[in-house]
């Protein structure tokens, strides 16, 4: 086991959450509805503890990445990261921010500029906010490529001469230059192939000991997951269903869908391959009209009348559920 | 012994490209039985796709088959014309692809697009094959089919649309279904569904199926045997268990230990492969996975390694000098895979 991270306070809060997006329609774009990406999430950060959020595509995670990294504005909610409301942040306060809180995208291949050199990437954030006098910038981004496994030989390269592994590792030196506190990590190893993947999780988890980061690693499924992170938040249709302990989730899931989640990960070995095992049905419902009562419901194995009408709310234990009939 | 249903022999590929010409697959070699299940699995770029393509013969305008054999059924496929390839595409052989989004085509309903096939292929009239299917589209588990079947691509989603290229596939009950990544875009929990599907249709047809993944959780589900690829190779053989029970070449011991595994207790390093795959211009001398390989030696980076057949086994066959010792004991056979 790891040593429990630190538990006084948190490094990043978030509260009631939402983020709605408008459907518009017809020539004067009259807004005839919401896409409710996330609806209503609370769940705090503790330093140096890396939260995973994982989901199916559309349950809303990425955009809880985009909106604590203040990419976008939430429609309701806040985001108080070391104490200060993200919001009410203006000018140089928010500048000094968002050093502070920096993003990994998913696709190594779009997230890089085509048009510049390694070099000149990894020296432009230093360059916008003024970090380090122009001088010394050079010798800053050699520093940051030797970190993230790479060399200043690569500084005059162009994107496209890298694999796609070590895009990664640029877009993590990139994000590591300007020394953040916290990283959010959106998908950071979906695109790359499995041996890869390795490498970057094993880079994360270095670096994170290394410059005592704090992560919000987001992912679609549980296999890295289970590796990096010490909390597990799992997000169906814009809500988070379950959140605990890494362990917790693996050994006993409480909410139907983290069963369901684990159950339909296939496992590499022969021998299991007539395990016992729910296979969920149907997709996942339309976040413009999610379903009434639980989101869940349509889905779920175990739906009861009341999961139909009433919503349930996430419990405030330390093994938190959004379920009327948790699993035991 | 029963009769294989395709037989493919040494097969090389190669791709046309501005800096010359790119091999790309290079002495693949497999048999497939009606009603067996292979699966091949390998990182991108490994040419596990192109194998695929290869034996459908769609590779485009650049891509040429320079040697080997492919037979399937008794005929040669290397050796037919356009046209007689034509009728045993989506016939006898039929591919599932891995974008369901890209390989549907947008301005045709869904009925048009199936009619097209089974009335090119089954010769129904207009009304027994929309009924036919509509009983497809019910088969793979597509709720309101007689509905969705006029709707278009884009008011299906990505689950719902990969039934529809299965019900596509399988309905000129072809011999061989390909099925290339055919989960890699769905959601876990929905590629839990496609995969319950393909193996409940599998018993149903005995057709025989390859499957391609990079996924070896998908591929210990699926498959009765396996290939694995590295840089154009084939490097390890074997049937499902013998390989994930007792895997051989390094660079599949690598693969299986990088995996962070569900049911293990794992806080500690996650096994990684150093470096990078080889490009297919700067193709290394002697072995392709020495550069990465821990246990390389002089042998390994100046001579090619042949497929050797492990001693005693079932067919187990790894591209490895460090199994070298084996291959000499079982003289003669393992020599005829020596192709250097």
């Amino acid at each position: 086991m790891r040593k429990p991270p630190d538990k006084q306070t948190p490094l990043l809060v978030v509260e009631k959450l939402k983020k709605y997006y408008p459907i518009k329609k017809g020539i004067i774009s009259r807004t005839v509805g919401h896409v409710k990406a996330v609806d209503g999430i609370d769940f705090h950060i503790y330093p140096g503890e890396t939260l995973a959020l994982v989901g199916e595509s559309g349950c809303g995670k990425s955009t809880t990445g985009r909106a604590i990294v203040h990419l976008e504005p939430p429609t309701e909610g806040r985001v108080i990261f070391a104490g200060q409301d993200m919001a009410a942040l203006q000018g140089a306060e928010l500048r000094k921010a968002r050093t502070d809180l920096q993003i990994i995208f998913q696709d190594p291949y779009s997230s890089l500029n085509p048009r510049k050199r390694i070099g000149d990437l990894l020296a432009e954030p230093l360059l916008a906010h003024k970090l380090v006098p122009k001088s010394e910038v050079s010798q800053k981004v050699d520093e940051i490529l030797e970190i993230v496994g790479l060399t200043k030989y690569h500084k005059s390269r162009y994107p496209h001469e890298f694999s796609g592994g070590q895009r990664q590792r640029i877009g993590i030196a990139r994000a590591l230059i300007l020394q953040p506190k916290l990283i959010v990590c959106d998908e950071p190893v979906s695109a790359l192939d499995v041996s890869i993947q390795a490498q970057v999780l094993n880079l994360l988890k270095d670096l994170q000991k290394e410059f005592q980061l704090t992560y919000l690693f987001i992912a679609h499924g549980l296999g890295a997951v289970k590796y990096i992170s010490d909390r597990i938040a799992i997000m169906y249709l814009g809500k988070i269903v379950e959140l605990a302990q890494t362990q917790e989730i693996f050994k006993s899931p409480r909410h139907p869908y983290t069963q369901a989640l684990l159950h339909a990960y296939p496992i590499p070995n022969p021998h299991l391959r007539n395990r016992e095992r729910i296979v969920m049905e149907g997709d996942v419902p339309n976040p413009a009209n999610p379903p009434k009562g639980c989101r869940f419901h349509t889905r779920c194995p175990f739906a009861k009348e009341i999961c139909r009408e009433q919503a349930p709310d996430l419990t405030k234990t330390a093994h938190a559920v959004a379920c009327h009939f948790p699993l035991v | 012994m029963e009769n294989n249903l395709l037989e493919v022999d040494k097969l090389q590929v190669a791709f046309r490209t501005d800096k010359g010409e790119v091999v790309s697959v290079d002495e693949v070699t497999f048999q497939l039985k009606q009603g067996e299940t292979i699966g091949i699995v390998g990182e991108s770029g490994c040419g596990k796709s192109v194998t695929s393509l290869s034996i459908m013969r769609l590779l485009g305008r650049t891509g040429l088959i320079k040697k080997g054999a492919i037979s399937f059924n008794g005929r040669e496929l290397t050796q037919l014309e356009e046209a007689q390839m034509r009728e045993i595409r989506g016939n006898e052989i039929s591919m599932i692809f891995q974008e369901p989004m890209t390989s549907l085509n947008p301005v045709f309903s869904i009925g048009n697009q199936m009619l097209e096939l089974i009335h090119l292929h089954m010769k129904m009239s207009k009304s027994e094959a929309r009924a036919y299917a509509i009983e497809m589209l019910k088969k793979v588990g597509i709720p309101r089919a007689e509905q969705i079947i006029d709707e278009y691509p884009h008011k299906l989603s990505g689950g719902m649309r990969q039934r529809v290229m299965i019900a596509m596939a399988l309905s000129c009950k072809p011999r061989l279904l390909i099925a290339d990544e055919p989960t890699t875009a769905l959601d876990v929990t929905i590629q839990a569904q496609i995969l319950e599907l393909m193996k409940k249709l599998r018993q149903e047809s005995q057709t025989a199926i390859m499957i391609i993944s990079h996924d070896l959780g998908i591929i210990a589900e699926m498959a009765d045997k396996v290939l694995v690829m590295y840089a154009g190779q084939v490097v390890e053989e074997a049937d499902v268990f013998t390989l994930f029970d007792d895997p051989k070449h390094p660079y599949t011991v690598g693969l299986m230990e990088s995996i962070p595994h569900l049911e293990h207790d794992s806080q500690q390093k996650l096994f990684s492969i150093p470096g990078t795959v080889p490009h297919l211009h700067a193709m290394p001398k002697g072995c392709r996975f020495h550069q990465r390989c821990q246990h390389a030696t002089e042998q390994c980076v100046t001579q090619k390694p042949p497929l050797l057949t492990i001693q005693g086994s079932n067919g187990h066959r790894v591209r490895c000098w460090l199994y070298q010792e084996e291959e000499q004991v079982v003289s003669g056979y393992g020599q005829n895979e020596v192709i250097a």
